[in-house]
């Protein structure tokens, strides 16, 4: 792809990825944020996050099912929008829901298994974040950089965990999700299992 | 001397700009027939409801907006979203309506709306209304103690609980169409309960109206029960039946999710729902939390229910 193709895609990403956003703001100038605004902006905000999630952890599997490459220049830039908006989450919950209520978010994180999940979802993506740059990769080198980010796949499960242990039991929105999350994961593990079996048996016919 | 809501808020305020204009335009269309009015305007301001201000039931607090009050619903027959209730509530058709009374009574019999509407002194009572989700709402409903029609009915001396049921129509309730695996779904009709002498506590309402008109479609048209100090859930809407029975009944949440929605509900800031804190609310209208009162602030009058039970196992 042309250095042209990859500014306009990112340019791309950028706009579909500020809509949301741009949704909640408009919604904020026009009084439209329902009756209950703080609630509807978490969970917008949320779903969001997980959305972008989802949509990182899609650029391989895409790969590999169809060969083709060009959406994992787009990986960074889904990864950060998605530490974006689950950190305009958490900062949601901290400011406008319990207004620095300390005591009673310590209380609720320690009692509550879907807000523990959703708080360590967000602590294991700041460190993906602040390694994020082509610098950071560099200084930690390929291989440990590699390991490190694949603490994205905690992070996923317990995010899509977090959003149902949240909702109410007949909610069909947060098990679509958990679907889509099992089908990108395991399109991975199958490719993994794939090329170790076939090490296996170069390794086999060598003895 | 206190004062009523609508001494401080006139109705031009709690009604927005424009459900007033919707409602002037509804009636307007159908030349001030008011059965039809209620099936022509479905969201807001339906018919006029006259009835008399109970100064002995009000709060201090001023009343949620209308607006607020009528697209803010939790009523899975139309939808799991906040606003399908009032998105799709014209599909619900309150007229022509009866609700049976029955089970374990010496007068059971059906009666038609018009006829409940008329079998006791209709009264406005400011209620606080505290959903098991943890936000609240301030509402002056229409309506007459249940007691009043369940006293027609006569209950029989074996007669320990009250059984309400919602319709059951999926033409009506769309919601109630049959989903994939039963997904998004309760198991319908929707049932709720209260031990009789809940039922007959004169703080249950038997409710066909709010903010001076008839009941909007998806507050529970034509009419439901309030029970102000239990979570929003148990305050049944659009009812078909009310039966008498000697043994608890089953309650369309507590089948769902028994860990999370047991039969008495009662609101209790120092029992938490098994996912949040029930120590807390978020009055719609306002930005801070509000701390939330045992029985809704209702302690005084219906504690007493309570004596020696334990409720954290009657949660």
């Amino acid at each position: 792809m042309t250095a042209r193709g990859r500014a306009a895609l990112k340019t791309a990403v950028w706009l579909v990825a500020l809509v949301p956003l741009a949704h909640l703001v408009w919604g904020w100038w026009t009084d439209d944020l329902t009756v209950n605004p703080i609630e509807y902006v978490t969970r917008q905000l949320g779903e969001t996050a997980i959305r972008l999630l989802l949509a990182t952890l899609a650029l391989t599997p895409i790969r590999l099912l169809f060969g083709v490459s060009w959406p994992i220049t787009l990986r960074r830039l889904l990864g950060l929008f998605a530490f974006f908006y689950v950190t305009l989450h958490f900062a949601v919950w901290i400011v406008l829901d319990h207004f620095f209520d300390w005591r009673t978010m310590g209380d609720d994180i320690a009692k509550r298994p879907w807000i523990t999940v959703g708080v360590t979802a967000f602590l294991l993506l700041v460190p993906l974040a602040a390694t994020s740059t082509t610098g950071m990769i560099k200084r930690l080198g390929g291989a440990t950089w590699r390991r490190l980010h694949q603490l994205i796949y905690v992070a996923g499960v317990l995010g899509v965990l977090h959003y149902i242990w949240l909702a109410k039991k007949v909610l069909v929105q947060p098990w679509v999700y958990a679907v889509l999350l099992a089908t990108l994961l395991g399109i991975r593990a199958w490719a993994t299992a794939r090329k170790l079996s076939a090490r296996w048996i170069v390794l086999g016919s060598r003895g | 001397m206190r004062l009523r809501y609508s001494d401080v808020t006139p109705s031009t305020l709690y009604l927005s700009r424009r459900e007033l204009m919707a409602g002037a335009l509804a009636l307007a269309a159908v030349g001030g027939d008011a059965a039809s009015t209620t099936a022509a305007a479905p969201a807001p301001a339906g018919a006029a409801l006259p009835a008399t201000p109970n100064p002995a039931y009000r709060v201090d607090d001023a009343p949620t907006k209308f607006e607020a009050a009528s697209t803010y619903n939790n009523f899975y027959e139309f939808g799991v979203n906040k606003e399908d209730p009032s998105r799709l509530g014209h599909t619900l058709k309150p007229r022509p309506w009866h609700v049976q009374v029955d089970g374990l009574v010496a007068r059971p019999k059906t009666f038609d709306v018009e006829e409940i509407l008329k079998l006791a002194p209709l009264e406005e009572r400011i209620y606080l209304l505290r959903c098991v989700e943890a936000w609240s709402m301030v509402i002056p409903w229409i309506g007459y103690p249940l007691s009043a029609l369940l006293k027609q009915a006569q209950p029989r001396p074996g007669a320990k609980y009250v059984e309400f049921t919602t319709l059951k129509d999926p033409e009506q309730f769309p919601a109630q169409k049959p989903t994939f695996f039963g997904l998004g779904s309760l198991d319908w009709p929707y049932t709720e309960g209260l031990r009789l002498d809940e039922a007959m506590h004169p703080l249950t309402l038997l409710t066909v109206g709010m903010y001076g008109h008839v009941l909007p479609n998806q507050n529970g048209a034509p009419v439901r029960v309030v029970v102000p100090w239990k979570y929003g859930f148990k305050s049944a809407k659009s009812l078909v039946r009310i039966r008498l029975t000697d043994t608890e009944p089953k309650t369309a949440w507590n089948k769902a999710a028994p860990q999370e929605y047991g039969f008495y509900s009662n609101v209790n800031p120092n029992v938490d729902h098994p996912r949040w804190s029930q120590g807390t609310e978020r009055r719609i209208g306002e930005f801070r939390r509000r701390k939330t009162l045992m029985f809704n602030g209702y302690a005084d009058q219906v504690a007493s229910l309570y004596t020696g039970m334990d409720l954290k196992k009657n949660y």
